[in-house]
């Protein structure tokens, strides 16, 4: 059979557009996939602060600290490197991220006087004033120079001091040197980080 | 948005193998977990919740420690607590972690009718393609573990997607990775298998579980989230775990030979009339007929 160029041009066009009419594709299928919530997020390395543990979160903030980009965060998850959890955490840890995007989360100093049956917002330099003016009245107050046996111990009895497992080391040398000046015995630093 | 996309070996309703489904060959991931060494803390529950997005709902107290009866459309990871009775009388808490068993021959696949709203990936996940999903619900007939549940705002069918999005990623999925005590692995279904194997050989032996042993159920083609079960003969001790899980005869049926005979039936009648008309002819209106313009 005699096949001229034009007929083969004609039958080819007709018979690829009656194929790709029909759906004949064979281009392999795929999907696409939901993207990786995290992949242009910033990572930062912080620490658990629920219980003594302390393990080690990773907290993935998006937007890029432009000026005028309020960054948030949208992720929290364990951190592999950390040597205490190694990439693990509880089901309160897991749940860090509704613990910062928390409507009811404090971002105040708040106080209850004694008495009083709720707690009300002071502002940051109210609070250290007085946190600062209880601390003096009660030093001055229970400060045990000598023993019953007239030995100097410059002890404060009636305070106490408990850390947070987020302190750092840092943290917590100057916390151990502030409380013993004060004569503080009962001191609990929670030492982790 | 990314252009992150993933391989294809099967597709629901589709007329056809996946094209393509054979030119690269992936591992097949899966989860291993080991319910003798869960103790029950719901980390996977939550690190679950907070990837995917979803808040935490309320809970449904039903006498035990379990979070709700059932998993849900935002909660596809459930911790199922069953009081067990021991052989000398005593109680012991089997706590198995309940989600989407990604099987090799999907049941909720087979079943689905709309084109393209169900897939297995090349790496044998299998996930939901919602856009594509028309809220029929016969994924959940045909589902064996019952884990398809139903979006009534969206009309959408949704389920655990084994963290695809990490996993294509290089990363495991949240689950796995929150669990503190390390029952829940993550790795290639060979690999998972060899570990599996090796756990309940060591509870045999070790650990007086004579019983302990692998479930991979050979039903459904083996499944993408594999158990290491105290007493693998009686896996229904651990919040309903089927025996031996297949996918429904009717849904084999409807989806497989009923459509053959369907074609079947449609070629016939086309066939028959053919024939008849070649032997009888063309339909002849009788005389008297034509003479009444049509009526009897």
């Amino acid at each position: 059979m005699e096949l001229s160029r034009r007929t083969f041009l004609k039958g080819a066009l007709v018979g690829g557009a009656g194929f790709s009419l029909l759906g004949f594709d064979l281009t392999p299928a795929v999907a696409q996939l939901k993207e990786l919530k995290i992949a242009r997020a910033t990572e930062t390395r912080s620490t658990c602060p629920y219980c003594a543990v302390s393990c080690g979160v990773l907290i993935y903030t998006i937007g890029d600290k432009a000026k005028n980009v309020t960054p948030q965060v949208i992720h929290v998850e364990g951190d592999p490197d950390h040597p205490i959890n190694r990439g693990t955490l509880c089901p309160k840890g897991a749940s860090l991220e509704q613990d910062i995007l928390n409507p009811r989360r404090l971002l105040k100093p708040q106080v209850r006087r004694p008495g009083s049956d709720h707690w009300e917002d002071i502002a940051w330099t109210q609070a250290i004033d007085e946190i600062a003016h209880w601390v003096k009245k009660t030093r001055d107050d229970s400060f045990i120079e000598k023993d019953a046996q007239g030995r100097t111990v410059n002890r404060c009895e009636s305070m106490a001091w408990i850390g947070g497992c987020t302190d750092t080391n840092e943290f917590n040398y100057l916390v151990v040197k502030t409380m013993r000046s004060l004569g503080l015995t009962y001191l609990e630093n929670q030492a982790r980080v | 948005m990314s252009q992150a996309t993933l391989g294809i070996r099967r597709i629901s309703g589709h007329a056809g193998p996946a094209p393509g489904d054979d030119v690269e060959r992936d591992y097949q991931v899966c989860k291993l977990i080991d319910t003798t060494t869960c103790i029950g803390c719901k980390a996977c529950e939550v690190a679950c919740l907070e990837w995917n997005g979803y808040t935490f709902t309320d809970t449904v107290f039903d006498n035990s420690y379990q979070t709700m009866p059932e998993t849900a459309w935002n909660y596809w990871n459930l911790i199922k607590f069953n009081e067990h009775e021991r052989e000398d009388g005593s109680i012991t808490l089997l706590m198995r972690k309940d989600q989407c068993m990604h099987c090799a021959d999907p049941g909720c696949l087979t079943a689905c009718p709309a084109d393209g709203a169900i897939v297995q990936y090349t790496n044998g996940i299998v996930d939901f393609q919602q856009q594509n999903c028309i809220g029929c619900g016969y994924c959940v007939s045909g589902c064996p573990f019952d884990i398809p549940k139903f979006n009534p705002t969206t009309k959408k069918m949704f389920k655990c997607t084994l963290c695809v999005d990490r996993v294509s990623e290089g990363l495991e999925p949240a689950c796995i990775k929150s669990c503190p005590t390390g029952c829940l692995h993550f790795g290639s279904k060979d690999d998972m298998k060899d570990l599996a194997e090796t756990r309940a050989k060591q509870l045999r032996d070790n650990f007086g579980f004579e019983k302990a042993g692998v479930y991979d159920p050979a039903g459904v083609g083996g499944t993408g989230v594999i158990y290491v079960l105290h007493d693998v003969t009686n896996p229904e001790a651990y919040g309903g775990l089927p025996k031996d899980p297949r996918i429904p005869f009717l849904v084999r049926f409807w989806k497989g030979p009923a459509k053959w005979i369907g074609n079947l039936a449609m070629l016939g009648g086309i066939l028959g009339v053919t024939l008849h008309y070649l032997r009888f002819g063309p339909k002849q209106v009788d005389a008297e007929k034509r003479e009444n313009g049509g009526q009897p």
